[in-house]
């Protein structure tokens, strides 16, 4: 039972080919573009959504800031419709890969606080130290924020890593575990088959609140460098 | 002559020659998958009153090539005496 319940996490290939990269480029069919004013059912939808999810996000932002909206915009897209993809039956995740949310976190989180010390970096290097320190404590406070601010790359990367394949592996094992119960006790079967429901309710809204919360501390800390 | 027919007007012994006459070229497998895409997308999704339908269609297919390619891994766990 242990070498199957991670057959699922590792990278699909077919015949030695990475099938990965077509799984990772699976929903961009998923969103069309139009040029209409009036489109499709289809495409009013994911334009409206995308409207209400950009002004909600992105209303914090300076003009320089706003700059962002593309990538970020990209980035909650891309993010939410992988796990939500990942919770269909058999299907692969991507975003359970360290690998993968390190390429999205460090560049994105490194873009931004580069640009904060390339345009403020008076503003950027205080932000090593908070307002109001007594003056003892001020070598050590430098030092902690530092350690936090190079760990939230990682924290960002690991967070979404963690998430999506623990909720993963819940579901397989609840799953397993109701259907090892049927033939013993049907009522724990069922109160069992329950909890998956539950769980399945759960995963879809931590597929779409993964995908906020990392695009969102994203924004944060572009904020807090334009 | 089987050429420029459409598939299911082609005999069954024109059949070798009207498979090697289509173009396998990268830019004509590509053109394949376009022609393939607006075919569904206009049917489907295109439409004045499109339903979910044309959305879980391309969904289900996703479900069905995803057990295809773990089949191998899935047929361990089948409940059989002797695997």
């Amino acid at each position: 039972m242990n070498e199957n319940l991670f057959t699922s996490f590792i990278t699909p290939m077919i015949l030695g080919l990475p099938l990965v990269t077509l799984i990772v480029l699976f929903p961009s069919l998923l969103f069309p573009t139009s040029n209409r004013l009036v489109s499709n059912r289809f495409v009013t939808l994911q334009q409206w959504m995308l409207q209400l999810v950009s002004k909600q996000m992105m209303s914090i932002h300076n003009s320089k800031g706003q700059t962002w909206t593309l990538m970020l915009m990209s980035l909650i897209l891309f993010i939410g419709s992988t796990n939500l993809l990942g919770l269909l039956p058999h299907s692969f995740t991507p975003t359970t890969q360290l690998s993968m949310n390190l390429g999205m976190a460090i560049p994105l989180w490194a873009g931004a606080v580069i640009t904060g010390f390339r345009n403020k970096t008076k503003a950027s290097l205080a932000h090593f130290l908070p307002q109001g320190t007594p003056t003892p404590l001020i070598p050590m406070l430098v030092i902690i924020e530092t350690i936090s601010l190079f760990i939230q790359p990682m924290a960002l990367a690991v967070r979404l890593t963690a998430n999506i394949t623990a909720g993963h592996l819940l579901i397989h094992l609840i799953g397993g575990a109701t259907l090892a119960l049927m033939s013993i006790s049907t009522t724990t079967a069922l109160i069992t088959f329950t909890i998956l429901i539950l769980l399945t309710i759960l995963e879809f809204a931590v597929a779409m609140i993964q995908a906020y919360v990392f695009t969102l501390l994203v924004s944060l800390y572009l904020h807090d460098n334009t | 002559a089987a050429s420029e027919k459409k598939l299911l007007e082609v005999k069954l012994g024109e059949l070798p020659s009207w498979i090697l006459m289509r173009d396998f070229t990268p830019s004509g497998i590509a053109g394949a998958f376009q022609r393939g895409y607006y075919r569904y997308y206009n049917k489907y999704v295109n439409v004045k009153k499109g339903s979910i339908a044309g959305l879980s269609m391309v969904l289900a297919a996703y479900v069905f090539l995803n057990y295809c390619r773990s089949y191998k891994e899935l047929k361990h766990e089948r409940l059989r005496k002797y695997h």
